[in-house]
């Protein structure tokens, strides 16, 4: 498997370090109601299918990045910058 | 007060000539990280008044073998050799890491073959050429590597991993040189 940082380019998937769900964009307001911040901190899908996810280009050039990729076909559609990701809009 | 002696991590182990590569240690200097504060133009037009050097785009390097200038990963960058002018801190994030990386140099016909057993990127030259520089891993170990010469490498690795940079290409460099 291979990741293509926006920054690096093609790179291999060991350079990468997996974190989870790219919920972490996702972030409730401190004042969201309390099942909002349940699903941010507890709840995850388990998806056959695409999912989005951050890893982090621990082995490269330090980058959070979001990876759009299929887990039952493990093609990799998009590759973003984390930051990227935030400024024009998580759900993106 | 104790005068304190600078002691290079590998230079005891080396150099070392095997097959058609060469390593050796390096003494690069002051090595310094700097990360814009804002804008990245600011820092490296005060870089270029102090030191001569520009900041380089990711993947690459700029300068020469007394003062280098290498992209380090996202919004950073490490000077090699000189103390940084003071001048550098109106515009950027000034980190000394003299002491925190270790670097040696491979040379040699035989360097591209020890390396593609070590890295997993393409470091031939039409896909790497001189001035190119990555951040990648060396077997397990986060290095920096540029190539410095038409066959020539920079490695730079932490410190605290020094012996174990020079076994692992020790043993690559053993194993290219077996298949002559």
């Amino acid at each position: 498997m291979r990741i293509n940082c926006p920054i690096c380019g093609d790179r291999d998937r060991r350079e990468f370090y997996y974190q989870g769900a790219a919920v972490a964009l996702d972030r409730p307001a401190p004042d969201a109601a309390e099942t909002s911040w349940d699903d941010y901190v507890h709840l995850r899908d388990n998806p056959a299918g695409p999912t989005r996810e951050l890893w982090h280009h621990e082995g490269g050039c330090s980058a959070w990045v979001v990876v759009a990729r299929d887990t039952v076909s493990h093609e990799i559609f998009d590759v973003v910058l984390a930051v990227d990701a935030k400024t024009r809009g998580a759900t993106a | 007060m104790v005068e304190l002696k600078a002691l290079n991590p590998i230079e005891r182990k080396l150099p070392l000539s095997i097959g058609g590569a060469l390593l050796e240690a390096l003494d690069l200097g002051a090595l310094t990280s700097l990360s814009p504060l804002a804008d990245p133009a600011a820092l490296s037009e005060a870089l270029e008044a102090a030191h001569g050097v520009e900041l380089p785009k990711p993947g690459q390097s700029t300068g020469g073998d007394d003062v280098r200038c290498l992209w380090f990963g996202r919004a950073e960058f490490l000077l090699l050799g000189p103390v940084p002018s003071d001048a550098l801190a109106q515009n950027g994030f000034v980190v000394d890491l003299s002491d925190a990386w270790c670097a040696v140099s491979l040379s040699g016909a035989a360097s591209e073959n020890v390396l593609a057993r070590l890295i997993p990127l393409d470091l031939r030259s039409r896909a790497f050429p001189v001035g190119a520089t990555a951040r990648t891993q060396l077997q397990h170990m986060n290095v920096s590597i540029t190539r410095v010469g038409v066959d020539r490498f920079m490695i730079l690795a932490f410190r605290s991993m020094a012996a174990t940079l020079v076994h692992d290409l020790k043993n690559a460099m053993e194993g290219v040189a077996a298949r002559d």
